[in-house]
């Protein structure tokens, strides 16, 4: 437990120090970028992990929160307006995607959410008047807390931190609930959940909520990071990405998303300036997650870790004791 | 008033009447044995009766309030629980948190997401004393996935008992019992004061029929028989239908 601590109190001073040690600007942002999109594989990870219902629709709720901040924006309100309308219009439209998709769990509410998705990507590509097409739209300014100008890389990932800090504080509160109990218990055993009075429906709906609130906030901070949005961000692969966070960490875990984050946008920022085919490199890494660690890189590698732990303890019985679990 | 009344209940799956006009009666603190022979439509009947399935013609009644319309998911609320005869509990989760589950299903904290469960204490306590009327008390914070099959099905229990019922329905509480763990089993379901009414579907006759002051039999999905103890054992077509000679 203190072991654990220890861990904790170090990777928050090693957030918290990035600006320090990062070698400049550029990493410092994929930094924030890796914040942003942590919190919105925890958000996914609500359904896929906790809920057992897996999105592929994900990246249109996360564009449509984007696109209403850019919208707002563009027709002149200021920044609070945008961020508020942009939380409403991303949490009512989960709301409206739960309703349609929850008629139906496993296969068929992958589908519908893919086919929801797929609508909001059309209407951001064909409605040019509301989304300006294929140009997308520009954000001119990030906003300003108090004196404090978020155009900078530091300012800008101290905000993210600060969200992202509050989003992880809020969902260690969440899996602990009895809400948190009530809403994995509708994922192992959704009859007997029914049988003793739960009403599964409702639970699902409001994780439904839950999720679309952490993928709106992650979707506000992306569109203030890169200052534009473009249909291209609520693409199929986008939403697959996402899914591909949470599962290649470890689904159903609190950290398991944000090691997935981490890993896909290194990846995908800093090892493709290397590497021209980094989606061959990154799709070798699932493969290779698939094959050692089937339940994510966090638990596997705690798995792994306890194996490894106990033979060093019991080198003569490390043969017997390795099989039992 | 009656703890159940089951009027003119009809069931079919397409052509298949699974169930065909069962009236039932089951009196307060009544101890009724459900017996036939597989296919009978036994869990159909508790399936209808805990409203996972609607019926297609008559009406349930418990204690005189009319459910029939009633979701199931309310049903718990109004005093009814029920055991599976294919045990259906949380595998990844130890036996105090399965058994917590049932009451918490109860409670409104169902639905609060900021406390922690681990501090709700009366869940614990709660969930301690139903262990402790099945024995497992002292491995209550045993995962479940290594518990033996004896011991989930007395979970099974505890987990309708934490939900103080009004009404238990148990769908074969012994199957794959060894004769040690029956007995056990007897030994519990004996000490349930009778405020408690319970419905038992059950094959092993030695240990359910020293349970059930009135049994039913169901044939296809129809009740041929229904009567004290005595009189169903000792009527012929009992023999002809159940006893298959």
């Amino acid at each position: 437990m203190s072991a654990r601590l220890i861990a904790l109190g170090i990777a928050f001073v090693a957030l918290v120090t990035v600006p320090y040690w990062m070698p400049g600007d550029y990493y410092i942002n994929v930094a924030s970028q890796i914040l942003f999109y942590a919190i919105f594989a925890l958000g996914l990870n609500v359904l896929v992990g906790y809920a057992g219902l897996v999105s592929l629709g994900h990246a249109g709720l996360f564009g449509i929160a984007a696109y209403a901040t850019a919208y707002m924006l563009q027709i002149g309100y200021g920044h609070t307006a945008a961020i508020v309308v942009a939380l409403i219009v991303g949490i009512a439209s989960m709301a409206v995607f739960a309703v349609l998709s929850l008629r139906s769990t496993g296969i068929g509410f992958i589908m519908i959410t893919l086919a929801l998705g797929e609508i909001l990507w059309g209407l951001a590509y064909r409605w040019i008047s509301l989304t300006g097409g294929d140009n997308g739209i520009n954000v001119r300014l990030r906003p300003a807390l108090f004196e404090y100008s978020l155009s900078s890389a530091n300012t800008f990932y101290y905000t993210t931190l600060v969200v992202f800090l509050l989003s992880v504080a809020a969902m260690t509160v969440f899996v602990r609930s009895p809400f948190g109990a009530s809403l994995m218990g509708t994922r192992d055993q959704p009859r007997r959940m029914n049988a003793l009075g739960y009403h599964v429906w409702m639970i699902r709906f409001y994780a439904c909520l839950v999720s679309g609130l952490l993928t709106a906030v992650s979707g506000i901070l992306f569109v203030y990071y890169t200052q534009f949005i473009s249909p291209q961000t609520l693409a199929l692969t986008s939403s697959a990405e996402v899914l591909l966070m949470v599962i290649s960490g470890g689904a159903g875990t609190l950290l398991g998303p944000m090691v997935g984050a981490a890993l896909v946008v290194v990846v995908k920022t800093v090892v493709s300036g290397f590497i021209e085919r980094w989606n061959f490199l990154l799709g070798a890494i699932f493969v290779a997650i698939v094959i050692l660690m089937p339940e994510g890189l966090v638990p596997g590698s705690a798995r792994l870790w306890r194996l490894a732990w106990r033979k060093m303890n019991t080198p003569g019985k490390a043969a017997v004791t390795e099989g039992k679990p | 008033m009656s703890a159940l009344t089951v009027s003119g209940l009809c069931k079919a799956f397409g052509g298949l009447h699974v169930t065909t006009d069962v009236d039932l009666n089951v009196e307060p603190g009544e101890r009724r044995l459900i017996i036939g022979p597989n296919g009978a439509g036994k869990t159909t009947l508790f399936n209808l009766i805990t409203g996972e399935i609607t019926p297609d013609k008559g009406s349930i009644h418990l204690f005189g309030q009319d459910i029939t319309k009633t979701p199931s998911r309310r049903r718990p609320h109004l005093g009814m629980a029920r055991t599976y005869q294919i045990i259906t509990l949380f595998a990844r989760d130890t036996i105090i948190h399965n058994v917590s589950l049932a009451l918490l299903g109860l409670s409104p904290a169902r639905w609060n997401p900021l406390i922690d469960i681990k501090h709700q204490g009366h869940l614990i306590e709660h969930g301690r004393a139903a262990l402790e009327r099945v024995g497992l008390a002292h491995i209550a914070d045993r995962p479940l996935a290594q518990t033996s099959y004896g011991e989930r099905r007395r979970v099974e229990i505890a987990m309708a008992l934490a939900q103080n019922p009004k009404l238990l329905l148990l769908d074969e509480p012994f199957a794959g019992l060894s004769i040690d763990e029956r007995r056990d089993v007897k030994q519990l379901l004996l000490a349930i004061p009778r405020d408690v009414t319970i419905v038992m579907i059950e094959h092993n006759m030695d240990v359910a029929l020293e349970f059930a002051e009135r049994i039913t039999l169901l044939h296809f999905g129809e009740v041929i028989l229904e009567g004290t103890r005595a009189e169903v054992v000792a009527d012929p077509r009992t023999r002809e239908v159940y006893l298959g000679h």
